[in-house]
C-alpha cells in the first residue's frame, strides 16, 4: 500500500477464556473460525452422504440401500451441502476478511453474528434427527416439490423449520454484510475501491435478503398444506404443484449465484496478486456481478422447461438464460486479460484459482447448452445436468473457497502451511473431481436419469470410473484436514504480507497472525490511489 | 500463428465428429423422429460453439500459463488496466453468437409445441409407481409396469446378476404400441406426485402433473422398440417405472388395436350385459 500505515499499536488480544469465548463470540475472527470449522465438518458429512450415493452406483443392482434410503441420502447431501457447507463458508471468510479488508474494527452488529452462527447447529440437528423419525429423513430432493415432498412422514416438520432456521441465520448474515461494508469502511475507501471479495459478497448479501424469505414463504404454504388443510399446491383443493416449482426457484436460480459470486470475488483477487499485475477491468468486473444479480431474478423457470409452460414463456426463460453467458464471459475474459503480460507464480492459491477459471467455465459451457430449451427436454433430469452443477459448484464454488482458505490461512493462523502438501491436495482433488464428474456428461446424454438408485447396464461403465473418481476425490479431502491442523499448530512464521505477489488488500498492512482485535484506529485512504483505475 | 494452431485443432476434433454422433454410450441419440434429429443438431452446433470458445479462451489461459512465468523472468506489464475496445469486442461477440444459436432454436421449439392434426392421442398417467396408457375413443387402455424379471433382480441383495436380465430396468409388461410414420398425440397428467415422461428416441420428455394435462407429440419414422424412463423424482421406486414403446408398421398396429378391443369385449361378455357399460365407462376412466 503507498499509505504508510504500519499499524504498530501494541494489542492487548484480550481474549476471553475458555468455552465462553466461543458461546458467546462477537469476535468477528472467532465467529468466522467457527462457521469455516462448521463449513469443514458439513461438507464432511455430506462427502460421507455422497460417497453412499457412489456406493450404491458403483454397479447395477440394489447392493447396499432401500431406494427410500438412497433418495434420503440423495436430498440430504444437497441441503448439507447448500445450507450447511458451502453458505457457512462464504460467511465464515466474510467474517474473517471483510473487516480486515475495508480496515473495520469489527462486523457492524457482534452480536446478531453470534446468533446467526449458533442457529445453524441447532437447524442441522433438527434436518439430521430426522432420520430416526417415522419414515425416514425428507426424501423427495432438496427441491421439496409437493405433492412429493407432502408425502413425508414426521421428517416433515422437522426439514421446514430447519430450513426456517438456515434461511434465518443467512438473512441476519447478509444484513451484517451490508451494515459493515456500507458504514464501516476505512475514510477514503470509495466504493470502487473495494476489493471484489467484498463487492461481491456485498452484492450476494442483497440476493440473500431478497430470495430466502421467498424460500421461507414456499416451505410454509408446504406446511400449511400438510396440516391445516390449506391447498396452495393440492390441485384436488384447487392448487397448483407447478405454482410451488415457480417459486422455488424464484428462490433457486439466485440461490446459484448466491454459492458461486464470492467465489468470483475471491478469484478475482488472487489472479491479480499471482500474475503481479491489476486485475484487468475493475469497473467491468462490478458492472457484471451486478448484471448476473439482476439476471438471476428472471431465468427461474429454466429449470422448469418441462413442465408445460406456454411457449412464449419457454421462449423468454430460453433468450434471458442466454443473456447470463454474457456478463459471466466478460469475467472469464477479464480473468484470462489479467493473466496476459503478467509475472505469474504457482503458489496453492493460485493453482486452485487457476482449476476454478477452466473447470467453472466447462460448467458454464454445460449451461449454455442447458439454456436451448429443445436440447434441454433431453438434458433435463439426467445427469447431464447432475455433471453441470457440480462443476459449477465443487470445482467451482468449493475450490474458490479452498483458494480463499489457502490465500489467507497463513494471515489467519501466523503460519506458512505445508506447500507440498498443499500442492498434494490440489493435484489429487483437481484430477479426481474430473474423474468424479466429467463421465457424468455422458451418462446423461446417453440417457440416465439423476436421482435414482439402480441403473439400465449399458450406464455401469462411467458410472463405475465416476465412483472411483469420487472416492478419491472424497478422502483426498483428509490432506485437507491434516494441513489446516498442522497449520493451526506451528510452522514457519508467516510474514505481514504473507506471499510473494502483488497484494493490495488492506488484510496485508496488519500483522500475522491478524490481531484479535484489527484497525482500532481506522487507516486513512483519502487521496490514496488504488491499483486499478 | 496462434489463430492458425487453433483452427487445425478445431479441424481436427470435427473430424472425429461422425463417430461421436452415432455412439450412444456417451452422446445423445439421434433418435427416429424429425425433431430428435432437429434437437440433436441443435445439441451438436451448441456443442461445437462451446469447444470452439473453450480452445480460443483454454488457448490464452495455457499461453499465458506457459509463457508469463515470473520464473521464466516475466515482468507484468503494469499499465494494462484496461481497454474500452476490447470490452465492447468480447461483449458484443458472444451476443452474436448467442443470436446464431437462439434463432434455430426457437424454431424447433415451436415445432415441437405444434400438436395439431394428430392420427391417434394417447392419455399417459403417471401412478406412485407405474404408468397407465389409454387410447382415446379406441376403449383400449392398460397399466405398463417393470417386468417382472427386472422387479426380481432389483431387490435389495437378490442375488441375481442384472447383467442376465435382458433390457434390465427397461422392459415393461405392456409396451406401449404405436403406428410408425403416424403423429400421436400424448396427454399426460399425474394420479398422485408429479412424474416425467421421456423416451429419448423420440426427443420427448414431459411432466405429468396432477391437475394439469400437458400435450406432446412425436412421429416414429422406424419401426422398433423404443425405451426410457420416468425422469422427475416420484417416490421410492421412482428408477423403476420405464417405459417402452413399440412401433409397428400401419397394419401391425391395426390388427394390435383390434385384438386389444376384443380382448375388452372378451373381458366384459361373461358379466350380465348391464355390467358391459360399467366395464367400459371403468376402462375408460383409468
Amino acid at each position: 500500500m503507498a499509505h504508510a500505515d504500519t499499524h504498530d499499536h501494541h494489542d492487548h488480544d484480550h481474549k476471553p477464556a475458555g468455552i465462553g469465548r466461543w458461546l458467546f463470540a462477537t469476535n468477528h475472527k472467532d465467529i468466522g473460525t467457527m462457521y469455516l470449522l462448521w463449513a469443514l465438518f458439513m461438507f464432511f458429512l455430506g462427502g460421507a452422504m455422497a460417497l453412499g450415493i457412489r456406493l450404491e452406483l458403483f454397479k447395477p443392482g440394489m447392493q447396499w440401500f432401500d431406494p427410500g434410503f438412497y433418495n434420503s441420502l440423495v436430498t440430504n447431501h444437497a441441503l448439507i451441502m447448500i445450507f450447511g457447507a458451502v453458505m457457512p463458508a462464504w460467511v465464515g471468510l466474510a467474517n474473517w476478511m471483510i473487516p480486515l479488508q475495508v480496515g473495520a474494527p469489527d462486523m457492524a452488529l457482534p452480536r446478531m453474528n453470534n446468533y446467526s452462527f449458533w442457529i445453524l447447529p441447532f437447524a442441522f440437528t433438527l434436518l439430521l434427527s430426522s432420520f430416526f423419525t417415522a419414515g425416514g429423513a425428507p426424501a423427495g430432493g432438496w427441491t421439496l416439490y409437493p405433492p412429493l415432498s407432502l408425502q413425508a412422514g414426521d421428517s416433515f416438520p422437522l426439514t421446514i423449520f430447519a430450513i426456517h432456521m438456515m434461511g434465518i441465520s443467512s438473512i441476519m448474515g447478509a444484513i451484517n454484510v451490508i451494515v459493515t461494508i456500507m458504514n464501516m469502511r476505512a475514510p477514503g475507501m470509495t466504493l470502487l475501491k473495494l476489493p471484489l471479495f467484498c463487492w461481491t459478497w456485498l452484492i450476494t448479501a442483497y440476493l440473500l435478503i431478497a430470495v430466502m424469505p421467498v424460500l421461507a414463504g414456499a416451505v410454509t404454504m408446504l406446511l400449511t398444506d400438510h396440516y391445516f388443510g390449506t391447498s396452495f399446491f393440492n390441485p384436488a383443493g384447487g392448487g397448483d404443484p407447478v405454482m410451488f416449482q415457480h417459486i422455488f426457484w424464484f428462490f433457486g436460480h439466485p440461490e446459484v449465484y448466491i454459492l458461486i459470486l464470492p467465489a468470483f470475488g475471491i478469484v478475482s483477487e488472487i489472479i491479480p496478486a499471482f500474475s503481479r499485475k491489476p486485475l484487468f477491468g475493475y469497473d467491468a468486473m462490478v458492472y457484471a456481478t451486478a448484471s448476473i444479480a439482476f439476471l438471476s431474478f428472471i431465468v427461474w423457470a429454466h429449470h422448469m422447461f418441462t413442465v408445460g409452460m406456454p411457449l412464449a414463456g419457454q421462449t423468454f426463460f430460453m433468450m434471458s438464460t442466454m443473456l447470463i453467458a454474457i456478463p459471466t464471459g466478460v469475467k472469464v475474459f477479464n480473468w484470462t486479460a489479467t493473466m496476459w503480460k503478467g509475472s505469474l507464480s504457482f503458489e496453492p492459491p493460485m493453482l486452485f484459482a487457476l482449476a476454478f477459471l477452466f473447470l467453472f467455465t466447462i460448467g458454464g459451457f454445460s449451461g449454455l447448452m442447458l439454456a436451448i430449451a429443445p436440447a434441454d427436454f433431453q438434458y433435463q433430469d439426467t445427469y447431464f445436468v447432475v455433471a453441470h452443477f457440480h462443476y459449477v459448484l465443487v470445482p467451482g464454488a468449493v475450490f474458490g473457497i479452498m483458494a480463499g482458505v489457502y490465500y489467507w490461512l497463513p494471515k489467519w493462523t501466523g503460519h506458512m502451511y505445508n506447500m507440498t502438501l498443499a500442492k498434494w491436495h490440489f493435484w489429487v482433488s483437481t484430477i479426481s473431481v474430473n474423474v468424479l464428474f466429467f463421465p457424468q456428461h455422458f451418462l446423461g446424454l446417453a440417457g440416465m436419469p439423476r436421482r435414482i438408485p439402480d441403473y439400465s447396464t449399458q450406464f455401469t461403465d462411467w458410472n463405475m470410473v465416476s465412483s472411483v473418481g469420487g472416492f478419491v476425490f472424497g478422502f483426498s479431502q483428509l490432506l485437507f484436514v491434516v494441513l489446516i491442523w498442522q497449520c493451526a499448530r506451528g510452522g514457519a512464521k508467516a510474514t505481514d504480507k504473507v506471499w510473494d505477489g502483488m497484494m493490495t488488500g488492506l488484510e496485508w498492512t496488519v500483522a500475522s497472525p491478524a490481531p484479535y482485535h484489527s484497525f482500532t484506529e481506522a487507516p486513512d485512504l483519502t487521496g490514496v490511489a488504488d491499483s486499478h483505475h | 500463428m496462434l489463430n492458425r494452431k487453433m483452427l487445425s485443432a478445431l479441424g481436427g476434433l470435427l473430424a472425429a465428429l461422425p463417430a461421436f454422433a452415432y455412439e450412444s454410450s456417451y452422446n445423445m441419440t439421434q433418435g427416429v423422429t424429425d425433431i430428435s434429429r432437429e434437437v440433436h443438431g441443435l445439441h451438436m452446433t451448441v456443442f461445437w460453439v462451446c469447444v470452439a470458445i473453450a480452445v480460443a479462451v483454454f488457448g490464452v489461459m495455457i499461453y499465458s500459463i506457459i509463457t508469463f512465468r515470473k520464473s521464466k523472468g516475466a515482468v507484468a506489464d503494469q499499465t494494462m488496466l484496461h481497454s474500452t475496445k476490447v470490452e465492447i469486442i468480447w461483449t458484443v461477440i458472444p451476443v452474436l453468437i448467442l443470436v446464431f444459436l437462439a434463432v434455430p432454436a426457437a424454431k424447433t421449439l415451436v415445432r415441437m409445441e405444434d400438436t395439431r392434426n394428430a392420427d391417434i392421442s394417447i392419455k399417459i398417467t403417471g401412478y406412485q409407481w407405474k404408468w397407465g396408457y389409454e387410447y382415446l375413443g379406441t376403449g383400449v387402455s392398460f397399466y405398463s409396469t417393470l417386468a417382472s424379471t427386472s422387479n426380481e433382480a432389483r431387490q435389495l441383495h437378490s442375488g441375481i446378476d442384472p447383467n442376465s436380465v435382458k433390457d434390465y430396468l427397461l422392459e415393461v409388461d405392456h409396451p406401449v404400441v404405436v403406428p410408425v410414420d403416424a403423429k400421436v398425440r400424448l396427454l399426460l397428467t399425474g394420479n398422485d406426485v408429479i412424474h416425467s415422461w421421456w423416451v429419448p428416441d423420440f426427443a420427448v420428455k414431459k411432466d405429468a402433473i396432477p391437475g394439469f394435462i400437458n400435450e406432446a407429440w412425436f412421429k416414429a419414422e422406424k419401426i422398433g422398440h423404443y425405451t426410457g424412463q420416468c425422469t422427475e423424482l416420484c417416490g421410492r421406486d421412482h428408477g423403476f417405472m420405464p417405459i417402452a414403446v413399440d412401433v409397428v408398421s400401419q397394419e401391425d398396429y391395426a390388427k394390435w388395436l383390434a385384438a386389444q378391443q376384443e380382448a375388452v369385449k372378451a373381458a366384459a361378455a361373461p358379466a350380465a350385459t348391464t355390467a358391459a357399460n360399467t366395464a367400459a365407462s371403468a376402462s375408460a376412466t383409468l
